[in-house]
């Protein structure tokens, strides 16, 4: 996997942790566009903690939290200043690894030939700051799909070498979250450069664990001290209490088995008569990797272009064949998403899909809850929709 | 089990379009047209029987089409196209001469070299015949490593026969058989009326050993598979050829799922016992 | 040289009945022969037999208005062409012409009605035998219905 730290040449995680203050968070992010990394993380906008450019740590969502509940989003003050005090937001880092929409290449025609030209990366890489666990698992799960396989996206490998991931561990899960019941967090153990847990008794601070040596060689740019016994116990009690208050949870050990032998359950027919079909699971889901192509000619000249974009398995002519779609109704289009994010993914990449971050519940419109949709079919597995027997 | 050839390493992203020469284009019937390829600068790419590459038609878009050519003259390229859409159109509309961008091979292969030593049947329904080609081609080329070798084709009319010329040829060779039937047939036709599903039972081949490759509409491989299976045929050796939506044919956007597999990279040549499961559920 | 009964008894279509049944469907028995082209019963006219095609094949046509004679099936050696003659009004739906040189069982439709009146279980017999032939067909001519290699709607 290139760039992204391994268990392998990680400095140990204990030995080595550091204490930082607010100072310290400060330079972090100035040591980050020193440089030269591109630094996204959580801000304000439009109601929502979106990730987006974090030009200072001042621009950190401080004192804000996120009340997150099927088909409910707002933004709540805190009592205290904390910088990372709420769970994840509508965007993932998908956003900068997958953009939405990005040119592949230009052509142009004449000579008896196509001359093919390739979009070149973008030349700054990212620093994400403040990845959460779940968050940390769902780019594992992209890295699997587009650089362990055959064939490797170039934009995607590109973008992800090098991009430095200051990781957060989670001190308030939201009222959608179920990471724990996925085994992807709250805490985060690998994949990142830096992980910070925000600690705020007993003085403003962070303690910080390396995970890299790049993460190691920044650390000790910064202001800090070394973590003592306080800092260390104070940490794994943040973790603890998130670990405790998660808003869901599902019994995840054999969901792939399950879904494969309930394709016809009845249940998908309730979520049809729920679901708008609207793709919004998927635009917010941190896994979720579908993209289509759109050749297009430039006008006015003998040239051509293609863009890679988002797309949804929701839409009716994803699945479109001479002949019409091959899952028309949206029965089928529900089943196709919840199966391969918890199942079928298992079989395609080796892993499951879905990381437990909750976003889909979330963001969906009218509330469907996938931990709901799976504890149903388990609690009337092997039940069959007579309408479709 | 079907086989997949490996990748090959390139430069080039695997998006990206090699450009490749028309050398030569003939009308099949009336929306389908066979081009001949070969490499406008670049590398010959070669299919194995029963791999697809990705046709690009400049400006418009880009198509999975299966590959219906010679593997023992990989110099060419051949494709078999139907007139569908806007894409298919503007490829069958290229002249010799005309570019044409080509991505691929890619896909799992028929299973041609796995059925050495054992009969052969190919079942080819309408256009299911272009993607069957290159295994006869293959099969014909090393005769002598098959038992019997039947070819069963179906067509809805006798203009709608792809490589008409061919089928007679094959026809009259001692060491193959050949069974065409069409659904209807106006005026001259001489030959069968009638679904080719009725063309399995009399069949000259031993169906406990024997390889069946099929491919047409879904509903005609449903039915031609329960025609074979009904001669005792097993399922580990019966082979289809699926088709689903694809944007990429690399496994990466996803499309082309079919329940746990992906059809540009698990397919589109699946063994029956992998898929009987999954055709049963309907919109899967 | 075979006897009719042996001819008869031979007969895929006639396996598994009673060798007094066979005498009887025998009796109603004719060997025949139809040169290339040669039709064996028109469209409309009366249909008083069914034919077992033991060699060559015969192919089901109809006339369609504008489209001139439609071939609808080739019925090969061991298979029976002809249901018409089991009920009113006893009349053919299709042309039926011979492919190439044809030779065939024929038997007469009324011997055999009159047969299976005086012998319900010689009609039962037949019955079950044509019911499965019937059904053959009809998958067969389903499917065909379904047109699945047809010129679908642009995409």
């Amino acid at each position: 996997m290139p760039g992204a730290p391994s268990e392998g040449d990680a400095v140990s995680v204990m030995e080595g942790s550091r204490v930082i203050g607010l100072n310290g968070l400060d330079a972090l992010v100035g040591a980050l566009a020193a440089r030269g990394y591109r630094v996204v993380g959580p801000v304000l906008r439009d109601g929502a903690i979106v990730y987006d450019d974090l030009a200072s740590a001042d621009l950190l969502p401080a004192g804000w939290t996120e009340v997150q509940e099927p088909a409910t989003y707002r933004l709540e003050r805190r009592p205290d200043e904390a910088r990372f005090g709420y769970p994840v937001g509508p965007h993932s880092w998908k956003r900068f690894l997958l953009p939405a929409r990005i040119r592949l290449w230009q052509a142009r025609r004449g000579d008896g030939t196509l001359a093919v030209t390739e979009e070149p990366p973008p030349e700054q890489g990212f620093a994400f700051v403040g990845a959460r666990a779940c968050d940390l698992h769902a780019i594992a799960v992209q890295d699997r799909v587009f650089l362990e396989g055959a064939y490797t996206d170039r934009d995607y490998a590109a973008r992800r070498e090098g991009a430095f991931v200051v990781a957060v561990n989670c001190s308030t899960p939201g009222g959608t979250c179920f990471c724990v019941s996925m085994g992807t967090g709250p805490k985060a153990e690998t994949g990142f450069d830096l992980a910070l847990t925000e600690l705020l008794e007993g003085g403003h601070r962070f303690l910080v664990e390396t995970g890299s040596e790049r993460g190691a060689e920044l650390l000790a740019e910064l202001p800090s001290r070394p973590a003592e016994a306080d800092d260390l116990a104070a940490a794994a009690r943040v973790t603890d209490e998130a670990a405790a208050r998660m808003g869901r949870q599902v019994e995840s050990g054999d969901l792939r088995d399950l879904l494969a032998r309930n394709l016809e359950h009845p249940r998908f027919a309730d979520a049809a008569e729920r679901c708008l079909t609207c793709g919004n699971c998927t635009m917010v889901c941190p896994t979720c990797f579908c993209t289509s192509v759109d050749d297009v000619n430039v006008l006015g000249e003998d040239a051509a272009e293609r863009w890679r974009r988002w797309d949804s398995c929701f839409s009716v002519d994803y699945s479109s064949i001479h002949g019409g779609s091959v899952r028309p109704s949206s029965q089928a289009r529900y089943r196709q998403w919840l199966t391969h994010k918890f199942g079928t993914w298992v079989d395609q990449f080796g892993t499951s899909g879905c990381v437990g971050c909750g976003r889909c519940i979330t963001w969906c419109p009218v509330g469907i809850d996938v931990t709901e949709e799976l504890a149903a079919i388990r609690s009337s597995d092997g039940e069959v929709n007579r309408a479709n027997a | 089990m079907a086989t997949s050839p490996a990748p090959e390493a390139s430069a080039r992203g695997a998006m990206a379009p090699e450009p490749f020469r028309v050398v030569r284009r003939s009308r099949e019937t009336v929306d389908t047209w066979t081009l001949e390829l070969e490499p406008a600068g670049g590398e010959p790419i070669v299919p194995a029987p029963g791999q697809f590459t990705m046709l690009y038609a400049f400006g418009v878009g880009e198509v999975p089409i299966s590959s219906s050519g010679d593997p023992t003259r990989p110099e060419r390229l051949v494709h078999t196209v139907r007139a569908v859409g806007a894409v298919t159109e503007a490829i069958c509309a290229t002249r010799p001469g005309g570019i044409i961008g080509v991505r691929g091979p890619f896909g799992t292969a028929w299973p041609v070299a796995e059925a050495a030593g054992s009969d052969l049947v190919i079942v080819a329904g309408g256009i299911g015949l272009a993607p069957l080609r290159p295994a006869l081609y293959a099969t014909l080329a090393r005769r002598e490593a098959y038992g019997s070798v039947v070819l069963l084709v179906g067509a809805r009319t006798p203009g709608d026969l792809l490589y008409a010329k061919q089928l007679e040829r094959w026809r009259s060779r001692f060491d193959l058989e050949v069974g065409v039937t069409v659904d209807t047939a106006t005026g001259d036709w001489r030959g069968r009326v009638g679904v080719v599903t009725k063309l399995v039972p009399r069949a000259g081949f031993d169906p406990e050993s024997a390889y069946a490759l099929v491919v047409g509409p879904e509903l005609m491989m449903r039915y031609t598979v329960e025609a074979l299976l009904a001669r005792g045929m097993q399922k580990e050796r019966i082979f289809l050829s699926m088709e689903r939506n694809m944007r990429c044919g690399v496994g990466h956007c996803g499309h082309c799922q079919l329940g746990p597999a992906l059809v540009c990279r698990d397919g589109p040549v699946f063994p029956l016992d992998e898929l009987e499961r999954l055709l049963e559920v309907r919109e899967l | 040289m075979q006897t009719l009964d042996q001819v008869v008894a031979e007969i895929p279509f006639f396996a598994g009945m009673q060798p007094q049944h066979i005498e009887l469907i025998a009796g109603c028995a004719k060997n025949v022969r139809f040169q290339p082209g040669e039709t064996l019963f028109r469209e409309g006219k009366p249909a008083d037999a069914f034919y077992l095609v033991r060699r060559g094949s015969v192919t089901l046509e109809t006339f369609v208005p504008a489209r001139g004679a439609v071939k609808i099936e080739t019925v090969e050696p061991g298979e029976i062409v002809g249901w018409s003659w089991l009920f009113p009004p006893y009349r053919w739906h299709f042309d039926a012409r011979a492919d190439e040189l044809v030779r065939a069982t024929s038997f007469d439709g009324a011997c055999l009605r009159g047969k299976c009146e005086a012998d319900p279980a010689l009609g039962y017999e037949l019955m079950s035998r044509f019911a499965q032939v019937l059904i053959d067909r009809l998958q067969a001519t389903r499917f065909q219905l379904l047109d699945v290699y047809g010129h679908l709607p642009r995409a």
